[in-house]
C-alpha cells in the first residue's frame, strides 16, 4: 500500500520506498474492505471467483442429471438446459479461471515474488477489484430477471444470441454483454498493475531471468490478455448495438415467425472472427500461468532445479504470440476458404512444439528427482498428465478434416474439458495447498488433500474419458435430450448416467475441500514461513502471513536465480534468492 | 482482421526488441552474484505511470485497430452506403489539433519551468477538447436531422459507434487534464507537474492520431489505400 497516486512522480522505483513511507490504512473498512493492499485483493478476487465459480459447478451437475437422467428431472427444460451451459461456459472461462488467475494469484504473487512492497498503482488495483465484483453481480442478476440468463451458448453467436427462439432474449444477453464489458475494464486496471509492477518494481538484483516461472507466466499472460480482450469488448460492444439500437453489424436479414425482421445484410460470421480473436488467446491466457505455477510446484517438490529454464521463458513467450495467430481454427465449420484452413490448421499445430518443449521440460525436472508426494505435487504431476491428455486430443481438432466431423458432438466438449477446465484447475488447487501456509499461516491437513486429490484426479478421468468415447459415436453437444436414434447404442445411456453419477462424486470431493480451507484456517498445523523450504522470494518475508508492505524495514536484495535446489554443497538442500554468495570456505567444499 | 494483425505485429516487434536487451539469452543458474553485475537488467527507471500509460496506449490501441478491422470487414457487404460526412468535423478536427498543439506548448512550458505558460495551455487545451466533444455532438445532431440514424445503415453504426467511443477515450483523458491543472493550481513541486503535463501530451497526441486514423477511414480517403492492401494481401 505505497503511497503513490497514479499521477505522482516516483523517484525511486515502489520496490524502494522505504516502510516509513508507506501509506497505512487507519480504520478497519480501509484495510479489509476498500484495501489497496495486493493481497487482501488476491483474497477478495479469489473468494468472488470460488463463489461465482461453485455456481457454475452447480450448473454442470444440473446439466449432468438431464444428461444422465432424461425424462427424470421434470424442473429442468430444454431451454433452461441451454441457459446452464452458457452461464457454466461463460462464467468457468472467465469470471473463475481468468479472475483467479490474474487477479488472486497475480495479486497475492507477483509483488512477493519480485520483491515489490506492493502493486504500483494500489488504487487502480482496489478499483479493478469492485469493477470485477459489479461485473459478477450483473452477470448473476440474469438468473433473477424475466426470461432468465441467456442461452446463447457460451459463444454467444448471432443471430441466434438476439433471436426469441433463444431463452433470455429479453433482458439475459443484455446483463451478459454488459457483464462482459464491465469485466474487462476492470480487468485493464488489474492488468495495467501487474504488467507495470512486473517491468518497474522488481527489486534490485531482481533480472528478468531470475524471475521464477509463475511470474513469467502470469507477466505474459497479461499482456496477452491486455491485447485480447479488447476484441471480446469490440464483439460485446457492436452486439449490445444489434440487440439494443437494431442495428445490423452481424444480424443478417431474417424472417422471425413469419415477419420480416429490421436487420439486414450484418455477418456472423465477422462477430466469430472478433470472438475467437480473443478466445483462442484467452486459452493460453488461463494456460500460461498455470505453465508457470506448475514449473515452480514440480521445482520445489522434486528438489530439483527447473529443467532448461531459458528454453521455459523462450517457450511461454513463443506461445504467447503464436496464439494470436490461430484463432480461426474455431470456425473450421463456418465455410471458410480451405486456404485459411490450411493455414490456421498449420499455426495450430506449429503451437504443439513450444508447448511439447515445457512438457519434456517438467519430466526431465522430475527425472532422478528428490520426488516428495506432496498434495501441491500430485496436483503438478495430475497436470502434466492431464494437460497431455487434452493436448493430443487437440491435434486431432487442430485439423480440418478430423475437426469437421467431430465439431458438433461431445467429443470436442471432452477436449476441451481435459485441456482447458481439469487441467488448470488442477493446477488451481495444486498451488491453493502451495501457498495456502503463506496466506494463513496454517497447513492444510494433508490427509483430507490426498483424499481431494485422488477422487478429483481419477474421478476427472472416469468423467472425461468415456465422454471422448461418445463423441466418437457422434452424440452431438448442446442437446437436451439425445432421444433415441439408430446410430446411438443403448450402452450410450448407461455411460451418460455413469458420467454424472461421477461429475456428482467429484463436486462433492470439492466440498471436502473448501472444508479443508475453512478448518485448517483455525484448526491447521502452524507452518512456520518457508514450510516447503523453497527459494522463492514470497517465502523469506519476515512475517507469515506477511505484513503490510511486504518486507518490513529492508528490501531483499536477489543473488541468484529462483532454482538453487539441491546446490552440491550446499548447507541445505536449497538457496534463497536473496542469500548471498556462499563463503569461500563453503565454495572450497564444493567438488 | 487485417488491420488488428498488423497492429499485432507492430507490438510483436516493439517488444521483441525490448526482451532483446535484456538478456534472455543469460544462464542464470551461472550468474550468481551481487546486484550491479549484469548492468540493464533491473528494472525500469521509468516513472511508473509512464510505463503505465505506454501499456494502456498498446490496449486502446488494439481496441481502435479492431473497430477497424471491423470496419473494414463490414464495408464489403452489399447494404453499405457510405456516409456523407458533415462540414463540422473538419472544423472538429482542427479543433483538436490545437488542443494538441496547446498541449505541446504546456508540456514545453512545463520543461522550462514556465508556470504562467502551463497553465494558458493546460486550460487552453483543455477548452479546445471540450469544444471538439461538442462539435461532435452537433456532428451527429446534423446527421440525424439529416435522416442518417443509427440504425438506418451498418456506415451510420459504425460513425455513431466509433466516434463515440473516440470520444469516450477523450472524456477519460478531460478527467486527467483537470486533476492535472488542478495540480498545477494547488502548487504542486515541478516534477509531479512536468510528468503530469507531459503524460497528457502524450495521450492527446494519441487521441490526434487515432482520430486521423478513423476520420480517413469515415470520410472514405484511405478507400483507395485499403483497397490496395486488400489486393495485395489476396
Amino acid at each position: 500500500m505505497v503511497d503513490v497516486p497514479y499521477d505522482a512522480v516516483i523517484d525511486v522505483p515502489p520496490a524502494e520506498v522505504a516502510e516509513v513511507d508507506l501509506y497505512h490504512p487507519r480504520s478497519w473498512w480501509t484495510r479489509y474492505v476498500f484495501s489497496q493492499d495486493a493481497k487482501v485483493i488476491a483474497i477478495q478476487y479469489s473468494l468472488t471467483a470460488t463463489a461465482i465459480g461453485l455456481v457454475a459447478l452447480v450448473l454442470s451437475w444440473l446439466m449432468r442429471l438431464q444428461l444422465g437422467f432424461p425424462g427424470t428431472f421434470s424442473f429442468i427444460d430444454a431451454n433452461q438446459y441451454l441457459q446452464f451451459i452458457t452461464m457454466h461456459g461463460m462464467i468457468m472461462v472467465i469470471y473463475l479461471l481468468t479472475a483467479l488467475f490474474l487477479g488472486g494469484f497475480g495479486n497475492y504473487l507477483i509483488p512477493l515474488m519480485v520483491g515489490a512492497r506492493d502493486m504500483v498503482f494500489p488504487y487502480v488495483n482496489m478499483l479493478s477489484y469492485w469493477v470485477y465484483l459489479l461485473a459478477v453481480l450483473v452477470l448473476a442478476s440474469a438468473f433473477f430477471v424475466p426470461g432468465g440468463p441467456t442461452g446463447a451458448g457460451w459463444t454467444l453467436y448471432p443471430p441466434q444470441a438476439i433471436l426469441s427462439g433463444t431463452p433470455g432474449q429479453d433482458y439475459g444477453i443484455i446483463l451478459m454483454l454488459s457483464s462482459l464489458i464491465l469485466f474487462i475494464i476492470g480487468f485493464t486496471m488489474g492488468g495495467l498493475n501487474y504488467v507495470v509492477t512486473v517491468l518497474q518494481a522488481r527489486t534490485r538484483g531482481m533480472t528478468l531471468m531470475r524471475m521464477p516461472l509463475t511470474v513469467w507466466g502470469i507477466f505474459t499472460a497479461t499482456v496477452m490478455a491486455l491485447l485480447a480482450f479488447p476484441a471480446l469488448f469490440v464483439a460485446s460492444v457492436m452486439m449490445l448495438f444489434d440487440r439494443v439500437l437494431g442495428t445490423s453489424f452481424f444480424m443478417p436479414s431474417l424472417v422471425e415467425m413469419g415477419q420480416q425482421m429490421k436487420y439486414g445484410g450484418g455477418s456472423p460470421i465477422l462477430f466469430q472472427h472478433l470472438f475467437w480473436f480473443f478466445g483462442h488467446p484467452e486459452v493460453y491466457i488461463v494456460a500460461l500461468p498455470a505453465f508457470g505455477i506448475v514449473s515452480d510446484l514440480i521445482s520445489t517438490h522434486a528438489r530439483k532445479n527447473i529443467f532448461g529454464y531459458r528454453m521455459m521463458v523462450w517457450a511461454i513467450v513463443a506461445i504467447g504470440a503464436l496464439s494470436f495467430v490461430v484463432w480461426a481454427h474455431h470456425m473450421y465449420v463456418s465455410g471458410m476458404h480451405p486456404k485459411f484452413g490450411f493455414f490456421f490448421a498449420t499455426t495450430t499445430l506449429i503451437i504443439a512444439i513450444p508447448t511439447a518443449i515445457k512438457v519434456y521440460n517438467w519430466v526431465l525436472t522430475l527425472w532422478r528427482g528428490d520426488i516428495h508426494l506432496t498434495v501441491p505435487m500430485l496436483f503438478a504431476l495430475g497436470f502434466i498428465i492431464t494437460f497431455v491428455n487434452g493436448g493430443l486430443t487437440g491435434l486431432f481438432l487442430g485439423n480440418v478434416v478430423v475437426d469437421v466431423p467431430l465439431s458438433d458432438t461431445m467429443f470436442v466438449v471432452a477436449h476441451f474439458h481435459m485441456v482447458m477446465g481439469v487441467a488448470p484447475i488442477m493446477v488451481v488447487l495444486g498451488a491453493i495447498y502451495h501457498w495456502y501456509p503463506k496466506v494463513t499461516g496454517r497447513m492444510l491437513n494433508d490427509a483430507l488433500g490426498k483424499f481431494h486429490f485422488w477422487v478429483t484426479f481419477l474421478g476427472a478421468y472416469l468423467i472425461f474419458f468415456p465422454m471422448h468415447y461418445i463423441g466418437l459415436l457422434g452424440v452431438p453437444r448442446r442437446y437436451h435430450d439425445i432421444g433415441e436414434a439408430a446410430f446411438i447404442p443403448s450402452s450410450t445411456h448407461t455411460l451418460n448416467a455413469f458420467i454424472t453419477i461421477m461429475a456428482l462424486t467429484v463436486g462433492f470431493a470439492q466440498m471436502v475441500f473448501l472444508f479443508n480451507l475453512a478448518w485448517s484456517l483455525f484448526r491447521g498445523r502452524p507452518s512456520g514461513g518457508n514450510p516447503w523450504r523453497a527459494t522463492t522470494l514470497e517465502w523469506q518475508t519476515p512475517e507469515t502471513p506477511p505484513g503490510h508492505g511486504n518486507w518490513g524495514k529492508e528490501l531483499p536484495i536477489v543473488y541468484r536465480w529462483a532454482y538453487d535446489y539441491s546446490v552440491p554443497g550446499a548447507a541445505q538442500d536449497f538457496i534463497p534468492q536473496n542469500q548471498p554468495r556462499a563463503t569461500p570456505a563453503l565454495q572450497g567444499a564444493a567438488p | 482482421m487485417s488491420a488488428i494483425v498488423l497492429f499485432m505485429a507492430v507490438i510483436a516487434v516493439i517488444v521483441g526488441w525490448w526482451l532483446s536487451q535484456q538478456r534472455l539469452t543469460a544462464k542464470p543458474w551461472l550468474e550468481e552474484g551481487p546486484i550491479g553485475d549484469f548492468p540493464g537488467t533491473d528494472a525500469m527507471t521509468w516513472p511508473a505511470a509512464k510505463i503505465g500509460l505506454g501499456v494502456f496506449l498498446a490496449v486502446a490501441g488494439s481496441l481502435f485497430a479492431l473497430f477497424i478491422s471491423a470496419y473494414s470487414m463490414r464495408m464489403n457487404m452489399a447494404d453499405w452506403r457510405t456516409l456523407p460526412v458533415p462540414g463540422l468535423l473538419w472544423f472538429n478536427t482542427g479543433v483538436l489539433v490545437l488542443s494538441s498543439v496547446t498541449l505541446q506548448w504546456a508540456y514545453v512550458a512545463a520543461r522550462r519551468d514556465d508556470m504562467e505558460n502551463i497553465i494558458i495551455g493546460l486550460c487552453a487545451g483543455g477548452a479546445s477538447a471540450v469544444t471538439f466533444l461538442i462539435g461532435q455532438l452537433l456532428a451527429w445532431q446534423q446527421l440525424r436531422a439529416a435522416g442518417y440514424f443509427v440504425a438506418s445503415n451498418p456506415a451510420n453504426s459504425f460513425f455513431y459507434m466509433i466516434t463515440a467511443v473516440h470520444g469516450l477515450h477523450l472524456m477519460g483523458g478531460l478527467v486527467a487534464l483537470g486533476r492535472t491543472t488542478a495540480k498545477v493550481w494547488r502548487g504542486a513541486e515541478m516534477p509531479q507537474v512536468r510528468l503530469s503535463v507531459e503524460l497528457c501530451t502524450i495521450y492527446w497526441h494519441f487521441l490526434l492520431l487515432v482520430w486521423l486514423v478513423l476520420l480517413g477511414l469515415l470520410t472514405g480517403w484511405t478507400d483507395d489505400f485499403v483497397d490496395i492492401c486488400r489486393r495485395l494481401l489476396n
